[in-house]
């Protein structure tokens, strides 16, 4: 199974150091993994850096991946809104035949039918990347994401634009895909609730530093809230035995 | 979860298949289109020719008498062509420009490369002034091509700082673009009656000028474009999608734009020194294309090459038929005739496109 730690790493914008000295614990695949923390925290600047798209110093330790780790290791960005006169089904098709050759098996179309309907947005297929809403955006991305068949996914606020039914069904989605393939998913999240009840660890960055990571009951406590996020709160069971945060106020 | 329009999934990959189906069909029509168009642009001028000689002609010119081969082949099929050419070359330069900047304002004409080109002929045809002295013959086209070529480079060099956005080369070249009309508005304000008519008939863009040479040049730099731009088909579309989604994708979004762009110049840049200013083309051939074929550059390219050409082409055809034995500069034509068209295009057009 694939096992992804990181060692020292910074990312550089420029000249300027946006995230320094992040070493994690080794997180293995087949698991949810929340990073959460502020806004400009240096989430989505970690998560490229580990992509490669940044650079800087220190090391990604990639082990037990089957793929090279160009290929291995996926990079979901925020939303973005796209012009292009492209179907749904066309831009994910894109996102799976980059670098590859103008013929299309069909194999390749199976699988992207088969995303699509898993994501629920088969009857968008057709319709222009212009036409969608931010949350029907953010589904195709998910997709554009999950056709490339990454080993470590990291999913920058997937659930931002959805509603509640949405992001509980693709939070679930993604779990059981992690725990089926094995995949390491690394997930961005602003609602705690969602790391507690979804992912077995959390990661939290702040100031472009890691600020603390383990297992997400651990982690998520009311004075990491108080300390990171500024937010007098509690984090209590609810009657079914699961932990919830309750914010109470904002600290003073 | 609702969606509107349930498509069962098993259906979604006949359906693209048959999507991408109706786009092949589409370039074939362009291509049946083109070469209807080239025919009647060889058959009509001040001696016309039934269709069936000029055929006849093409496939057998010893066959044909001395006065029809030396019409269709010496004097009327090096302007065809280079109709043909120019326009693949203008479209396809602006369908690239417009993919790499990611602005649907983006073209030759626009990013200040024909103006550059204006500018370098008239500095020939007003001042007498050869950049290249060897070769003073061919000074006004050479002009032309070294100017674009250079105004081409300083967005390729600016393209490279650090910290320039799309956005800004897009400003840079329309502050090109009025830069160098200043600079050529000074140079007519100069120059003698008779060279001030040279520059303004060079600035509108004539395909008389064409030679078989030229021809071959332009050809040519199409035959080394295509091919590249083919291999990174699918990185140029997904550089549509913006430049985080792409880089996400694993395209290495840098070097494809610098190299884009460097191919785009010379695209511009050859046929702008051959003929002069024909702004229309490189700005509306990709726009038609985008609306018949989409985005997807294995359609896209061929399709905006096309447009291009067959615009071009049409446009020599309609000017013949309009004003019989008038030889009108073409860009002129090629903006009157294609803007009502586009027109329509876009309004019939009701997807959201830009």
């Amino acid at each position: 199974m694939v096992t992804l730690q990181l060692k020292g790493l910074g990312a550089r914008y420029g000249s300027t150091l946006a995230v320094e000295g992040v070493s994690t614990p080794v997180f293995s695949g087949g698991e949810l993994t929340a990073v959460i923390g502020p806004n400009a925290a240096g989430k989505s600047t970690l998560f490229k850096r580990i992509a490669g798209l940044l650079k800087g110093p220190g090391e990604v330790v990639l082990e037990g991946n089957k793929a090279a780790p160009r290929d291995a290791i996926r990079y979901m960005p925020q939303d973005t809104h796209a012009n292009a006169v492209l179907t749904v089904y066309e831009s994910v098709l894109l996102a799976a035949k980059q670098g590859e050759g103008w013929r299309v098996k069909d194999a390749e179309l199976v699988e992207i039918d088969q995303i699509l309907k898993a994501l629920q947005i088969d009857g968008l297929a057709f319709r222009n990347l212009g036409e969608l809403s931010g949350g029907q955006r953010q589904l195709v991305s998910i997709a554009q994401a999950l056709v490339r068949r990454p080993e470590v996914l990291m999913m920058d606020e997937p659930t931002s634009a959805l509603d509640l039914y949405r992001q509980v069904e693709v939070l679930n989605f993604m779990r059981d895909l992690a725990r089926r393939q094995g995949t390491l998913v690394l997930i961005a999240l602003h609602d705690l609730n969602h790391a507690l009840r979804f992912c077995k660890n959390t990661m939290v960055i702040a100031g472009g530093r890691l600020m603390a990571a383990g297992p997400s009951e651990d982690v998520i406590t009311s004075s990491m809230l108080r300390d990171i996020y500024r937010v007098e709160a509690r984090v209590e069971a609810c009657s079914r035995g699961e932990n919830h945060v309750i914010i109470d106020r904002s600290a003073a | 979860m609702a969606v509107s329009e349930l498509i069962p999934a098993e259906e979604g990959r006949g359906l693209y298949r048959a999507l991408a189906f109706r786009r092949i069909l589409v370039i074939c029509g362009l291509i049946v289109a083109l070469v209807f168009s080239f025919s009647f642009d060889l058959a009509l001028g001040p001696a016309r020719y039934p269709l069936s000689e000029v055929l006849a002609a093409l496939i057998n010119p010893s066959g044909a008498d001395l006065q029809t081969r030396v019409v269709l082949w010496d004097i009327r099929m090096p302007i065809a062509l280079m109709a043909i050419s120019v326009g693949a070359c203008l479209s396809l330069a602006g369908a690239q420009m417009q993919t790499i900047l990611a602005n649907p304002l983006a073209s030759p004409f626009t990013l200040g490369i024909s103006a550059a080109a204006s500018f370098g002929a008239a500095l020939g045809l007003v001042a007498g002034v050869a950049i290249f002295p060897a070769a003073v013959h061919y000074m006004v086209p050479l002009n032309a091509f070294l100017m674009a070529m250079a105004a081409s480079l300083f967005i390729y060099l600016m393209s490279t700082v650090r910290g320039v956005t799309v956005q800004t080369i897009v400003l840079l070249g329309i502050a090109l673009v009025f830069t160098f009309n200043a600079l050529l508005s000074l140079l007519e304000y100069l120059a003698s009656e008779q060279a001030l008519a040279a520059v303004v008939f060079w600035t509108m863009g004539s395909l008389t000028k064409a030679t078989w040479g030229k021809v071959f040049a332009t050809f040519a730099i199409l035959i080394v474009c295509i091919p590249f731009f083919a291999r990174h088909s699918w990185a140029l579309t997904a550089l549509r999608l913006g430049d985080v989604k792409a880089a996400s994708f694993g395209v290495n979004i840098k070097s494809l734009r610098l190299k884009t762009l460097l191919g785009v110049s010379l695209l511009a840049a050859i046929p702008v020194s051959f003929v002069g200013t024909i702004g229309f083309v490189g700005l509306v051939g990709p726009h038609i294309a985008r609306m018949l074929v989409g985005e997807d550059q294995r359609f896209f390219l061929p399709a905006a090459i096309l447009c291009g050409a067959l615009m071009l082409s049409a446009t020599s055809v309609v000017s013949k038929i309009i004003l019989p034995g008038a030889i009108l500069p073409i860009g002129v034509i090629t903006a009157l005739v294609g803007v009502p068209f586009f027109f329509v295009l876009i309004f019939a057009d009701r997807r959201q496109s830009w």
